[in-house]
């Protein structure tokens, strides 16, 4: 007996036109609002000269906790300034803050209601292991069709990419806060949302943390892969030295990636030591 | 005046409550109704009433309902079925908002394992309450404050409770409990997790807080010897039952069941019962009387000592039948021959501290009251029966 092929590859296919044909005034109005967010974060980032940036990026990370971190952040920024990536790289980092921005705003409330409902968890979960584990290439072909290209679909890419753990370990973190607490909550008489505000959130906000940091690891992981499809900053430089074989530019533009991951690793793992008492 | 009645009040943990309480009516046991339906009975039945200052304690062993009971009373259990009065007004029939203010206002909760919120400073903890409430900030700190100072953790207000003793992290919990100022107080294995010598400060502590404040305190545990110690009244819980209600005194001297009986089995007699439960009415004399009297009165009750009073039942010594007849030969007045270097004890104290003055003494020991009013006699005879589990006799009964 001969089973037809299944044509799913079809569906999709008519999914992804009927979503352009009917929804492109909602991303067109998505398209607008991540563009700019983008450009603004981008027009802030290069709009004092590159050294007054690694001065206040030093401080930053020099206020957040260790000058281990501080020295790091100067001279590995001070390295990127001399490579000539200064600019890629503040791209870059506009289009991972905004990316990760928005998977903190997504991120977050979707946790919770996952948290609060096993039903809501039970939907989610595979939706994104779904997300998690399809290549990333993949999402980069309906985002340009409805994004065209350039920054915005390598952002939606990153988002899809990135979000997950975010849900995951603000789910986990309000479910571990223990039960006696959580009684202890309503028979004081909590409302829902006190005790969300005043118990759960407090309480799982080291493991939130832990999500947010692997979201920003991961959309910085992104940015590379986006660059395939017009994304600029330090990935497209990347993947220009990859097309015409040129190791050295690769390496070069590939270590101030280092530097930024190392950098905002770091410094969001401090906030979370921060906010420890 | 009763604060809480509960009226047949029941919880079954499965997916069918109701089919599950047609059972129960019809009196299947609680393992028939798991075997066939895969339900489990948590509470079964549970009628009871609380007197409004009382301390109520709910005693069984683990898995006996009495963590499930105790959560009906403020529902963070929902009741499958039954009625749960609070000053005439039914507990389960309320909406979540109404709900919400009676936790707010009329009950507090301490638990077994403390449950104070790490997160937050002794102050904050105690000012969760009322926090929720929407006190404002001056007025809350005044009354944590004060929930504070009552515990005795004046001054700890900025630790952390990861910084205290267990002893010192549930005298958080207490005043967490008590800065709303509740009517009722629901204390879950409260000191179950302290050690021995702090929890029987606890359990003092407790009692002088409930004496000077007269809250009505729902108090679950698994230890009879501090139920015994600080409750007006004791139910006792088997597989989701209650199978006796009574004061320490009925379910000690009259157990309802085998089970109960069973329970008190290895309760340390000596240090549960008092002088008050052994002790007897004396053969007494006023003073006024004379020797001849004496000796007559001896004779009817075949006894060989009397205790002498004055008109206002004051003890003042004790007479032996050698003396009196002396005295009769002489001529001298009771007052002469009065021994007044006498043991006495008063009628609250455990059998294990009567023993001491016993083997020190040939004459009975007496029991006074504060204003040294003659209340009883204590004899050996007695203080062994009592230990031995025979029947006490009431308390000033005949001798």
């Amino acid at each position: 007996m001969n089973i037809p092929k299944l044509p799913i590859g079809n569906w999709i296919e008519t999914l992804e036109s009927w979503l352009e044909n009917h929804l492109s005034p909602l991303f067109d109005f998505i398209r607008l609002i991540i563009g700019s967010i983008v450009d603004f974060l981008q027009n802030v980032l290069l709009f004092s000269p590159s050294i007054i940036m690694v001065v206040i990026i030093t401080a930053l990370a020099w206020l957040l906790g260790k000058w281990k971190v501080a020295a790091f952040a100067f001279i590995g920024l001070l390295l990127i300034d001399n490579l000539g990536y200064w600019e890629h790289a503040m791209e870059t980092l506009s289009i991972v803050l905004t990316a990760s921005l928005l998977s903190i705003i997504i991120g977050v409330p979707t946790g919770i209601l996952c948290a609060r409902s096993s039903l809501l968890q039970g939907i989610i979960t595979p939706l994104l292991d779904f997300m998690q584990t399809m290549p990333a290439f993949v999402y980069l072909l309906p985002a340009v069709s409805f994004f065209s290209l350039g920054v915005v679909p390598g952002v939606i890419a990153s988002i899809i990419f990135a979000v997950p753990p975010t849900i995951r370990l603000t789910n986990l973190g309000i479910r571990q806060v223990p039960a006696e607490l959580v009684e202890a909550a309503d028979a004081f008489g909590s409302t829902p949302n006190q005790k969300l505000f005043k118990l759960q959130l407090p309480m799982a906000l080291p493991t939130m943390m832990a999500g947010i940091n692997q979201t920003i690891m991961l959309s910085l992981s992104m940015v590379v892969i986006s660059s395939m499809i017009g994304a600029q900053g330090l990935g497209a430089d990347v993947y220009r030295a990859v097309t015409q074989t040129k190791t050295g530019t690769g390496f070069e533009a590939g270590i101030s990636i280092v530097v930024l991951a190392i950098l905002l690793d770091r410094m969001s793992n401090h906030i979370v030591k921060k906010n420890k008492r | 005046m009763s604060i809480i009645e509960a009226k047949q009040l029941t919880k079954i943990f499965g997916n069918h409550p109701e089919q599950a309480m047609q059972f129960l009516k019809q009196g299947w046991t609680k393992e028939r109704i798991l075997k066939e339906t895969r339900m489990t009975v948590g509470v079964n039945q549970a009628s009871f009433t609380i007197e409004a200052g009382q301390i109520f304690v709910i005693m069984g062993l683990s898995g006996s309902g009495k963590s499930t009971l105790i959560r009906l009373l403020n529902r963070l259990i929902e009741p499958s079925s039954g009625q749960l009065l609070f000053e005439g007004r039914d507990i389960v029939q309320m909406s979540s908002a109404e709900l919400r203010q009676f936790r707010r206002k009329k009950m507090g909760m301490v638990f077994q394992k403390f449950a104070l919120f790490p997160h937050r400073t002794v102050q904050q903890n105690v000012e969760y309450g009322l926090e929720i409430q929407g006190i404002e900030k001056q007025a809350r700190r005044k009354m944590a404050e004060e929930a504070l100072q009552l515990v005795g953790l004046g001054g700890w207000e900025n630790s952390y409770p990861d910084q205290l003793s267990g002893g010192m992290q549930q005298r958080v919990g207490l005043a967490r409990g008590l800065a709303n100022d509740p009517d009722i107080l629901l204390m879950d294995e409260a000191f179950s997790a302290l050690d021995p010598l702090i929890r029987k400060d606890m359990q003092d502590e407790l009692l002088q807080l409930q004496s000077s404040m007269k809250k009505t305190i729902i108090f679950i545990t698994h230890d009879l010897d501090e139920a015994l110690r600080i409750g007006d009244k004791i139910a006792l819980m088997k597989d989701g039952v209650i199978v006796q209600i009574g004061t320490p005194d009925e379910i000690l001297i009259n157990p309802a069941n085998p089970y109960v009986e069973k329970f008190i089995e290895d309760v340390d007699l000596s240090k549960v019962l008092t002088a008050a439960h052994v002790m007897r009415k004396p053969g007494t004399i006023m003073l006024e009387r004379g020797p001849r009297v004496a000796l007559q009165i001896m004779k009817e009750q075949g006894i060989s000592s009397l205790y002498v009073t004055d008109k206002g039942k004051k003890l003042l010594g004790v007479i032996t039948a050698e003396l009196a007849s002396a005295a009769l030969k002489e001529g001298l007045p009771l007052e002469e021959i009065l021994i007044k270097d006498l043991p006495v004890v008063s009628p609250s104290t455990p059998l294990n501290e009567l023993f001491e003055p016993m083997a020190a003494s040939k004459i009975p020991l007496a029991v006074t009251d504060d204003m040294n009013r003659l209340l009883g006699i204590v004899i050996r005879g007695a203080v062994f029966a009592a230990l031995a589990g025979n029947a006490i006799p009431e308390a000033g009964g005949a001798g």
